[in-house]
């Protein structure tokens, strides 16, 4: 019987030959994940089991990312109750701010997660990890307790939707553009408890970094989790990172889904997501001169090298517009000093851009570039809702980093093409 | 399990940011997020919510975040039940997990209206509207939640199950 990735991983994990969606199925967790503002929360449930001991010490990751370095005493205070359980647990990968990046980031980058595995994440962007042919989810702090009480968490197994992406993309054109247009065709609840299977041309073009960004905001259609078959480029990726076997698992051609969605990557400009939901996605050229205030170029969606590039490629040499401040956040410390080599944080100081230590900080209104009443940021975040980055009166304009970058030269929402020159 | 309050509505898509937004997630304590509890949606919602309220909402509750702090807010804010056409998937758990009483009905969420009352029997999944008169039935819970359910939540469930391991 035919079976996609996603299944093909979960039955694996629940110690199957086969698995049918909407079978409830107990799987086996490859590793555990939660940050400064969920691992508290879940320490507390896990501390009722009276345990003196998780699953595997060794698979049990706590990343303090979200309000670090502590933005406040409250805050200062859940990360030392991350600290001391990660002392008393002997947790190895614990990360301290000084090691600590965004957790999306750094987990791929220390080749904590891998092709196959089962991970969930007291965090909804924990479905970055497809990227890589993991089954990869969001859980909350309950959940995320008992995983690491059992190493084990129940599932009901996905309908899988499986989007082709056919030609070249343009210029300027990455992973954000291709799934913020995706989620602007099927809305905020478009793939809700499916699997987002991501295949085809244009997906295969795509980067490690890219991938991981379409995996990324999975959960802003509502996904269970989203994937792509890994390839050429995943093995090179992880193959220098891995400290433990991984397994490559690839959907049987002819594996049922729920639905099946193309495009033709061609005609896709970059995308500009208006306030208040991801889905409100449109042609950058439809956002052409909005006003802003703010531009925020990180997080767990863009964080990563490759977007830093692509915005030095258009901040340097050049200054950022009088009449806003521009925030940059390098995903973590290894892509800091990656960027530092490269001249490219001196590129962006120099145009009159902050770079900032990692952190989630202003994408989820936490610290480091909060938003006043009435004011309007760009960024390439991954959440536009009401309130996101600061008052419930401000607004959030979602991009790549290349609209990002020359929308910070021009102090309005700008094509790319606009600051560089057409391609033609 | 007999529920019975005021309906207070919402509409499509009300995301874990406008149940409890970030700025105050440097607690967890239930007590101060039940202060906070809806306020990016309505920010008068915390002051003027009665005890057993019931949260009537458009499709898609709970979306964004994994933030547990969201049904924590709106159990401790006295809320007694949330009824959508749909959760989002997370929120859906957590709820479950932490033991807030939710229910899948598209029929109810659209006829119920601001300010009736409303009672809920969780076991049969029957909602009354006591205003108007009709009546509604949920989705029923697949058995094995059910079960976490009736253990009073997943921590209790999974001490139950490592007993019996041991």
């Amino acid at each position: 019987m035919s079976m996609t990735i996603t299944e093909k991983i979960m039955a694996a994990h629940a110690g199957k030959d086969r698995v049918s969606p909407g079978e409830l199925i107990n799987c086996r967790l490859d590793l555990t994940l939660a940050n400064d503002v969920t691992a508290p929360v879940a320490i507390k449930e896990f501390s009722k089991l009276g345990l003196d001991h998780v699953f595997d010490p060794d698979r049990v990751v706590l990343v303090p990312d979200h309000f670090t370095p502590n933005k406040d005493i409250k805050s200062a205070e859940l990360a030392l109750c991350v600290r001391e359980f990660a002392r008393s647990y002997s947790i190895t990968n614990y990360f301290e701010v000084g090691k600590m990046g965004i957790e999306h980031c750094l987990l791929p980058e220390q080749g904590l997660v891998l092709p196959g595995d089962m991970i969930i994440g007291a965090d909804s962007h924990t479905c970055t990890y497809g990227a890589l042919g993991a089954f990869a989810t969001g859980v909350g702090s309950t959940d995320l307790a008992a995983g690491m009480a059992t190493g084990e968490c129940w599932f009901k197994v996905p309908e899988s939707m499986k989007f082709i992406y056919h030609g070249k993309m343009r210029p300027w054109v990455g992973g954000k553009d291709l799934i913020l247009y995706t989620i602007g065709d099927i809305g905020v609840d478009g793939a809700l408890y499916r699997a987002m299977e991501f295949t085809g041309e244009a997906i295969q073009d795509l980067s490690i970094e890219g991938r991981l960004t379409m995996c990324n905001m999975a959960i802003e259609a509502g996904a269970k989790n989203g994937i792509i078959a890994p390839d050429e480029k995943t093995k090179a990726y992880v193959e220098k990172r891995a400290k433990r076997p991984y397994r490559f698992y690839y959907s049987d051609p002819d594996a049922a889904y729920a639905e099946v969605k193309e495009y033709d990557v061609s005609r896709i400009e970059p995308q500009v997501a208006f306030p208040h939901l991801p889905e409100n996605s449109r042609p950058v050229s439809e956002a052409q001169g909005i006003e802003l205030d703010q531009v925020v170029i990180g997080s767990c969606t863009n964080g990563r090298i490759e977007d830093l590039r692509i915005a030095a490629q258009i901040i340097k040499g050049r200054k950022v517009n009088p009449r806003l401040r521009v925030i940059i956040i390098p995903g973590t410390q290894e892509i800091y000093l990656q960027a530092l080599r490269e001249g490219l944080l001196e590129a962006f100081v120099e145009a009159g851009a902050v770079v900032s230590t990692p952190t989630c900080g202003p994408c989820l209104g936490g610290h480091m570039g909060i938003l006043a009443k009435g004011e309007r940021a760009l960024s390439t975040t991954n959440r536009n809702f009401v309130g996101r980055m600061g008052h419930p009166e401000s607004e959030v304009y979602l991009c790549g980093p290349a609209v990002a970058a020359a929308s910070a030269i021009t102090g309005m929402i700008t094509h790319p093409e606009e600051v560089m020159g057409g391609a033609d | 399990m007999q529920i019975k309050g005021r309906v207070y509505k919402f509409g499509d898509d009300i995301d874990t940011d406008q149940i409890i937004p970030a700025r105050y997630m440097n607690t967890y304590d239930p007590a101060e997020l039940a202060a906070h509890c809806m306020e990016d949606a309505d920010p008068s919602f915390a002051g003027r919510v009665e005890p057993g309220a019931v949260i009537v909402a458009g499709k898609n509750f709970g979306c964004g975040s994994s933030r547990e702090h969201a049904p924590i807010a709106i159990k401790a804010a006295g809320v007694s039940c949330v009824i959508a056409p749909t959760f989002a998937r997370i929120f859906y758990r957590n709820a479950v997990n932490i033991g807030l009483p939710i229910l899948e009905s598209p029929e109810a969420a659209e006829a119920l209206k601001e300010g009736d009352q409303v009672e809920v029997d969780l076991a049969k999944g029957l909602i009354k509207n006591l205003t108007s008169g009709g009546e509604y039935h949920a989705t029923p819970f697949p058995p094995f939640m059910q079960g976490i359910i009736e253990q009073g939540g997943l921590i209790n469930y999974v001490r139950e199950r490592m007993k019996d391991r041991a």
